[in-house]
């Protein structure tokens, strides 16, 4: 496992930035440009990248899509999110469309945001590609065609020329896949999720999304205390406040960033990385939800550090 | 984790004190049960001056106890946390679902002028 790249990051529906959004960051950035010298295109580029993430970034708005570099050629993603386009695009571009390659999608679940990207993946229109996806939904195959089925979309599962195939893994038990141990944990969440460990020459990636934590069973946080044992990082749900997740927005399956660095201590994971963002959270408030989990675990720490990160769309991680 | 209560007129004073989680939240939520239902109790006041950190275990426990003081038409608060409790309840989004006040008197000024006669009156 080398690197994780983020091509999705957004809860339940894909959001975008705004023309007013987009010019009261230019305003803060040229009231921040004042009394600076910019006069060569470094210095300029120089003053940008210091810039707060909030101004000279953004957290984008694809829903579910990550990639797993894993250290094999073929391809290995995480969720069918809106998200799924632009992987698809950017694959296609890096190996041109007349290579076939090989992708192994694994499905946390059949909610829509989650497999929304489907009917756009260029790759799955391309003869001679391969399209394993992988889940422990009984119904997967039939979920991923249905929402391609009239009235919902123009064209059916049947215009995808690659070759697919649906691959059923069992819960709780080890499974070799594209080269890793994949091992998959139900959720609460309705209808279920899954959460993915996957391991590869001693690095641990844990992708845990749509998944809320009730804490009803006492048992709870031991059991997923061990799914996320010593991961090198933690990808995990962090869509509302603890104070939402478990009042006005009690069952409604996402967790919060408290629990994400509780579960993260007990279990001695290194990185802890805030995902499936509420649509409705602008740049400024993600930030500012970011400094707030960094402060939490610094003022509950009683062992390691666990790092901090929260997850945008063209993020990578290097593990 | 020790658990006090005492009555001031209608607002029953809850005193936990040391650490609030996994381990001992059980035994918190159940020694605020029996106030839930109780007619005379019209307000449950926490004195959270002891209480040195709050899980979200722990803060699933005063979420339970808000529900149902309310189910009643009864108010919970929160009084005397302490700098990193605080900090707790404002990372978690709690400052927002439970009334917080800086101290105990400014908690029963708010909640019952009766309760604040008799704290007042010692």
């Amino acid at each position: 496992m080398q690197r994780i790249r983020f091509w999705g990051t957004r809860g339940s529906l894909p959001v975008a930035l705004t023309t007013p959004t987009l010019r009261h960051k230019l305003v803060a950035a040229v009231r921040m440009a004042q009394g600076r010298t910019l006069d060569s295109d470094d210095a300029v580029q120089r003053f940008v990248d210091e810039l707060p993430f909030q101004i000279g970034g953004t957290f984008g708005g694809h829903t579910s899509c990550v990639e797993l570099e894993a250290g094999a050629s073929e391809y290995v993603v995480c969720d069918l999110g809106s998200g799924l386009r632009p992987f698809g695009q950017a694959a296609i571009a890096r190996h041109g469309p007349g290579k076939a390659q090989t992708y192994h999608l694994f499905v946390s679940h059949l909610h829509w945001d989650h497999i929304m990207g489907l009917p756009f993946f260029g790759p799955a229109y391309i003869p001679g590609n391969r399209l394993f996806f992988y889940g422990a939904h009984r119904e997967l195959e039939s979920a991923l065609r249905r929402q391609m089925e009239p009235p919902s979309f123009p064209v059916n599962f049947s215009v995808f020329n690659a070759a697919i195939e649906f691959v059923y893994l069992e819960p709780d038990v080890t499974h070799d896949v594209a080269g890793m141990q994949v091992t998959l944990k139900h959720q609460h969440h309705t209808g279920d999720s899954y959460g993915y460990r996957f391991e590869r020459n001693g690095r641990t990636v844990v992708y845990s999304t749509d998944s809320e934590h009730t804490f009803a069973d006492p048992t709870e946080s031991a059991s997923f205390a061990k799914f996320f044992r010593n991961a090198d990082v933690v990808i995990f749900d962090a869509m509302y406040s603890l104070a939402e997740a478990i009042s006005v927005k009690a069952d409604w399956g996402h967790s919060s960033n408290i629990v994400g660095v509780e579960l993260c201590q007990l279990a001695q994971a290194r990185h802890l990385c805030l995902f499936h963002h509420e649509p409705a959270l602008d740049d400024a408030a993600l930030v500012k939800m970011l400094e707030e989990t960094r402060r939490y675990e610094e003022i509950t720490r009683t062992g390691t550090p666990v790092h901090v990160s929260a997850a945008y769309d063209g993020l990578e991680l290097t593990l | 984790m020790d658990v006090t209560t005492r009555q001031i007129g209608s607002v029953v004073l809850v005193k936990p004190s040391g650490r609030i989680d996994q381990s001992n939240a059980a035994a918190f939520e159940a020694a605020l049960a029996p106030l839930w239902a109780r007619p005379d109790v019209a307000a449950l006041l926490l004195d959270f001056s002891g209480v040195e950190y709050i899980s979200s275990v722990g803060l699933r426990v005063l979420m339970i106890d808000a529900r149902q003081m309310r189910g009643r038409k009864a108010r919970i608060a929160v009084a005397g946390l302490q700098s990193v409790v605080g900090e707790i309840f404002a990372i978690s989004r709690f400052n927002t679902v439970i009334e917080v006040f800086p101290a105990l008197r400014d908690a029963l000024g708010a909640l019952s002028s009766d309760a604040l006669a008799a704290y007042d009156a010692g």
